[in-house]
């Protein structure tokens, strides 16, 4: 039994930042990498599997990505994934999340897992699609934020439950080998010991190119994608009114609006 | 390629009132005279939600009676695939929403459509349609096109087009569905529901904790806090996913909505759009965060660049 866990190195931004010369990104010197907040908890859900499991379960990481992806992945190698597996190539710059599902469900055909997990979406841009459409790439059944999961080994059927707006929850059975998007949540993630991250460090990274997988690079980047980025800017915000002073002013100014509250201040 | 073709969305026999907010949105992308809107409804009993769908900009709607009474994905997806093979329209519009996460990506990855998600406006431009969505925590805004594409799927943010005002007479069409074997079913519905019998929809007053807090031992004070300004206790996801504070207390699309309330003070929330979809509403927001950038900023009337700790000691002793 295998699962696959689809995940990503997200870029947040320095405080400061600039637009890139072509308008089309942020300047890389102002981006701060890191393994995507969602894919902690997918990488959980798969550990617990494999942790509870009677028959030997393994968990694969697979990341589209260039070199400095590499980290996302030994983090997920330092808290507990078998194997771990990057796929780049330049023809891939560019690709939008369509693009991208088209590698990870290229692996996926290449893998055989039972079950795929991805992040509901990426804290950077959101797209909320690259899980569903690996789903749509490979035929298989698929279902988004998912917030618990029942599934044996080797069964051919999950049970999950998906969370809706407003707090409500749908409870759903799905068809397996499916792919499911993983919600924050769900469970509790684990922190990497320092010697399991020092172990991570050592491990093999599988390096898979565009040849390796049988995609033509004109199925990746722009020229494989739903979406082309036009231009990237700044948005002109709305901005509060600015309370300052010191500590105490501040808190006086906080005071005073509570109570003027209309009507029922205690 | 002409029209417009929108996908209602219902649950538990309601249609959601987002599918009308596409209504609106559909109007600014009329290029035509001729170019009709219509409303697509996929039920067991789709004739149900017509009265609600008849509204003014639907020029028609089509009934689609399938098996299932809930959202399915692979049923939807089929559904929508047959319609635009049929209708061939140059645009689709549904709800960013948990239902759309499940199958608007699949559509579109299998018919090769352009494709964009979380879209909050959109014009058609000289070469073509152009969307606008957010990127970096909404810290930046992100134009895409669609080059070579004559049928686009956008999945529209809610709450940034006003429903529309005034019923109308649509033209009512049933539509055959594809057979489809549905390979995800729904079993039932489960309110999240605990011991803390909070209700945050009608708290008029709340203050919101968020990461900020730091640790679960801060969440106390804030308790405390909360209590002596005569505040409801609500909080931001990160809180309730660790179990720190009740899922009950949680505001955001998610969570629940404060839709009583009139003064909110957010401490340590940074505002991420899923939060904030929860309270932008709310006529007095006051932020208090230490990171001057945090997105919550834009959308408060009130901002306090400090220490939630410092701010909220010195807040205790007016009261």
């Amino acid at each position: 039994m295998k699962i696959l866990v689809a995940v990503k190195q997200v870029a947040a931004l320095d405080e400061d930042f600039e637009i890139r010369a072509d308008g089309k990104d942020v300047d890389p010197d102002f981006l701060v990498r890191d393994l995507n907040e969602w894919d902690d908890y997918s990488l959980e859900e798969a550990m617990k599997i494999k942790e509870s499991a009677a028959t030997p379960v393994e968990v694969v990481a697979v990341c589209v990505g260039p070199d400095d992806a590499d980290e996302a992945l030994r983090k997920c190698l330092a808290k507990g994934a078998d194997r771990a597996i990057r796929v780049w190539d330049d023809a891939i710059e560019g690709s939008d999340s369509i693009a991208i599902a088209r590698l990870i469900a290229a692996v996926a055909t290449r893998e055989a897992p039972d079950l795929l997990f991805a992040g509901v979406q990426s804290s950077d841009h959101t797209f909320a699609s690259t899980g569903i459409a690996t789903a749509a790439l490979l035929d298989w059944p698929h279902a988004a934020v998912v917030t618990s999961l029942t599934y044996t080994p080797g069964a051919n059927t999950a049970v999950f439950r998906r969370e809706l707006e407003g707090g409500v929850l749908h409870e759903m059975q799905i068809e397996c080998p499916a792919v499911l998007t993983i919600q924050l949540g769900i469970n509790t993630p684990r922190y990497a010991s320092l010697r399991s991250i020092k172990q991570a460090a050592a491990k093999p990274i599988e390096e898979l190119s565009l040849e390796d997988l049988g995609v033509a690079p004109g199925h990746v980047g722009e020229s494989g994608s739903l979406s082309r980025v036009r231009r990237m800017y700044i948005p002109e915000k709305g901005r509060a009114e600015m309370i300052e002073g010191t500590v105490e002013e501040k808190a006086a100014r906080l005071a005073q609006i509570i109570k003027d509250r209309a009507g029922s201040a205690p | 390629m002409s029209g417009i073709l929108i996908i209602a969305e219902h649950r538990r026999g309601e249609l959601r009132p987002v599918t009308l907010e596409l209504v609106t949105a559909a109007q600014a992308a009329r290029r035509a005279p001729s170019d009709k809107v219509t409303v697509a409804v996929i039920s067991d009993e789709p004739a149900k939600f017509i009265p609600a769908l008849s509204v003014g900009g639907v020029d028609e709607i089509v009934a689609v009676k399938v098996a299932a009474h809930e959202f399915e994905p692979d049923t939807y997806e089929a559904v929508v695939a047959a319609l635009i093979e049929v209708r061939q329209p140059g645009l689709v519009l549904v709800p960013h929403s948990i239902d759309s996460f499940g199958y608007a990506a699949a559509l579109a990855a299998k018919g090769r459509y352009g494709f964009a998600t979380d879209v909050f406006r959109f014009e058609y431009q000289d070469d073509g349609l152009v969307a606008t969505r957010g990127g970096y925590g909404q810290k930046v805004n992100v134009e895409v096109d669609f080059p070579g594409k004559d049928i686009v799927v956008l999945a529209l943010r809610g709450n940034m087009f006003k429903p529309p005002e005034g019923a109308a007479s649509p033209a009512v069409v049933d539509f055959p569905p594809p057979p489809v074997k549905s390979r995800v079913t729904g079993r039932e519905f489960i309110e999240m529901s605990s011991a803390d019998d909070v209700d945050m929809t009608t708290a008029e007053f709340i203050l919101a904790i968020g990461r900020g807090i730091g640790e679960e031992s801060n969440v106390e004070q804030f308790r405390v806090l909360a209590d002596t300004v005569g505040a409801t206790l609500g909080c931001s996801r990160p809180i309730a996913d660790a179990g720190w504070l009740p899922k009950s207390r949680q505001i955001g699309q998610s969570g629940k909505t404060a839709s009583a309330c009139k003064l909110y003070v957010a401490m340590g929330i940074s505002g991420a759009i899923q939060h904030l979809a929860g309270m932008k509403h709310v006529s007095t927001i006051v932020a208090v965060n230490s990171d001057a950038g945090a997105s919550i900023f834009s959308i408060a009337k009130y901002g306090i660049v400090g220490d939630i700790f410092e701010i909220s000691e010195a807040l205790r002793e007016h009261f």
